[in-house]
């Protein structure tokens, strides 16, 4: 095929044209892919949202019903006000937690100490283990809940909080802070085993910069804290806009409200109702997308 | 001057020493986190029944035993699915890591007219959540014409794809499968850090582009092939998004652990409404998610020395 292609015309073609030939006939796969498993999805889905949907035995009928769908979806359906709330004050949440959290491991990680290829492959671990059907079963583990019970782990884990908060609090930090930060701390499992893929990308970044930037602060006289805040941090700048964006899109793609959605549309049949939500949901992690993208890039700092 | 000097000197080792010491505690408190809930797994499938409620057994069992062992293997059918599940990640991994390869270089290095433009849609399949076309998706799948093509040939009927491997293959061959995008953007990273001048090297030489992709390209590629490949196979191992959508009635991994407390419910007291004690189902379910990890677990001891390399050299970073 592409031997033949080219003895068509061997000689009319410059290499500048052949590239772009190729570069056509290499994306052709994705494209095909792209247009039946994606774009046509995707507006059949948006059709689906502003129509009545009945499946029989002769196939799927849509008829048109204007915004029926997504005033169902806001003001009828018992659920999805709250679950979309929920997910959303999660992913809101969640993500400062993992982001700076995955920068401050990724240095530690970047340091000289015994076991540091041992600590490493542990800290991947989770990239491995919680994704899918495994993390939503853990969660229900009834074992683990009585364990815990057992060993006094849960009351130690609230005591220590506790403690932690009153000691913020004596020392003048605002309520809220100390809520969110203590938290963070009881969320300990949940933020360590998202943050698997950030990790490892902070750490390539972190490991991209010349040493010889380092050595020339260390002879200026600065700190390894200066060096951090001068140095690292300005250079994984972009990164933290790369991992913001991975954090947002991880944490949507399966949680509260993609089950809710799935459910409605398998379970009860309701394929425009559940489009509708979907659109909803679509919409608004977009929103969530496109501000903490502008935000961030504007502080981005680029090397170039 | 010199005492001073000492001083100083005593007191950056000082700061030393503790910086070590705190970063050690947090490191190993916070392994300890990750590593907990597979070591307690562990421990929960190595115990008798009668040991979940002696208050005197917490980690180490009592009562040795294997009979979780064996009861999740008997009602996961876990040598097949365990095939089967290899099988498929093996498959869609292979075809996505191939298909993601090709239209990565495409997109980096041969620009052609709206190169830019189709990009943005590579862009569009990351970040639009797979819920939104999950439905007509599926409901494509179940009559897939392939544009009207299929019909012509069978005679009027389209053919029901689900319950199939033909929907991971389709998706993975035309690089659109779990996470795909992804996969793209890092190709497309990687090899627009090769140097141009490596290409015109092979040009000059006589290879063809078709050549300087598989011959040069590709092999430089390893980083970012393994990269790709580890996450693909991983994802899909794990995934029961797609695969519960897909497959009903396979054995596969995560539709029988998704399943398995259903069954064994209905195993241990032929019924749904089965009075079955809650703890020891529990117990039989976790052992089956170890069992379903430890081959994944096994894997990465192998393979994770190349990881980060695998990554720090994909340039996503650069």
């Amino acid at each position: 095929m592409r031997a033949a292609l080219l003895k068509l015309k061997p000689s009319l073609r410059t290499y500048a044209e052949k590239k772009s030939l190729y570069g056509f006939l290499y994306v052709v796969p994705w494209l095909l892919g792209f247009l039946f498993f994606f774009l046509a999805p995707l507006l059949t889905s948006l059709r689906y949202s502003f129509s009545t949907v009945t499946a029989n035995s002769d196939g799927v009928t849509a008829s048109f019903a204007g915004f029926k769908n997504f005033k169902e979806a806001l003001t009828v359906n018992t659920s999805f006000n709250r679950v979309l709330t929920e997910s959303i004050i999660d992913i809101v949440v969640n993500v400062p937690l993992i982001v700076i959290f995955s920068l401050f491991l990724a240095v530690l990680l970047n340091q000289k100490f015994i076991g540091r290829t041992a600590a490493r492959a542990i800290f991947f671990l989770p990239v491995i283990l919680a994704s899918g059907i495994i993390l939503s079963l853990e969660s229900t583990s009834l074992v683990q809940a009585i364990n815990d019970a057992n060993a006094g782990a849960t009351t130690f884990n609230a005591l220590q909080s506790f403690e932690l908060e009153n000691m913020m609090l004596e020392a003048g930090m605002s309520e809220s802070i100390v809520n969110y930060l203590t938290s963070a701390v009881n969320r300990i499992y949940q933020v360590v085993s998202q943050s698997g893929v950030q990790i490892l990308i902070f750490l390539a970044g972190i490991q991209t910069i010349s040493p010889q930037l380092y050595e020339a602060s260390k002879m200026e006289g600065a700190t390894g804290y200066e060096a951090f805040w001068k140095i690292t941090f300005p250079m994984v700048s972009p990164l933290i806009l790369v991992n913001v964006v991975y954090t947002i899109v991880d944490s949507v793609s399966v949680n509260a409200m993609t089950d809710l959605i799935r459910d409605t549309g398998f379970k009860s049949f309701n394929f425009g109702l559940s489009s509708a939500m979907a659109w909803i949901y679509f919409v608004v992690v977009a929103l969530i997308l496109a501000i903490s993208s502008y935000v961030i890039s504007k502080r981005v700092f680029y090397y170039e | 001057m010199r005492a001073r000097a000492m001083r100083l000197i005593s007191l950056e080792l000082w700061k030393k020493w503790l910086w070590s010491l705190v970063r050690l505690v947090l490191i190993i408190g916070l392994s300890f986190v990750i590593v907990y809930p597979i070591l307690q797994k562990i421990s929960t499938a190595i115990k008798d029944k009668v040991d979940l409620y002696s208050p005197i057994v917490i980690w180490i069992p009592q009562h040795f035993t294997l009979d979780n062992f064996r009861q999740a293997i008997d009602i996961m059918d876990y040598w097949a699915a365990l095939r089967n599940t290899f099988g498929l990640s093996a498959m869609t991994t292979i075809l996505t890591a191939l298909s993601c390869a090709l239209a990565g270089y495409g997109f980096a290095r041969l620009k052609f007219k709206g190169s830019n433009l189709l990009f943005v849609g590579v862009v569009l399949t990351i970040l639009v959540p797979p819920t939104t076309i999950l439905i007509p998706v599926y409901l494509n799948l179940k009559d897939f014409t392939l544009m009207g093509l299929i019909p012509l040939l069978t005679g009027g009927k389209s053919v029901n794809l689900l319950n199939t491997y033909w929907p991971f293959i389709l998706t993975s061959l035309t690089a659109n499968s779990l996470k795909a995008g992804l996969y793209i953007f890092i190709f497309r990273q990687f090899f627009r850090g090769i140097p141009k001048e490596v290409e015109e090297a092979a040009y000059i030489d006589g290879a063809g582009i078709g050549k300087t992709f598989t011959r040069i390209m590709l092999p430089n590629a390893i980083p970012a092939m393994l990269t790709v490949t580890l996450f693909s196979f991983v994802w899909q191992w794990n995934d029961s998004f797609f695969t519960t959508t897909y497959l009903t009635t396979a054995k596969v991994m995560s539709i029988q652990l998704s399943s398995l407390p259903y069954n064994l419910s209905f195993f241990l007291s032929d019924g749904v409404n089965s009075k079955a004690d809650p703890f020891y189902m529990s117990m039989v379910q976790d052992t089956g998610i170890l069992l379903a990890i430890l081959p994944l677990i096994l894997m990465y001891i192998f393979v994770q020395r190349y990881f980060v390399e695998g990554i720090e050299r994909t340039g996503i970073v650069g």
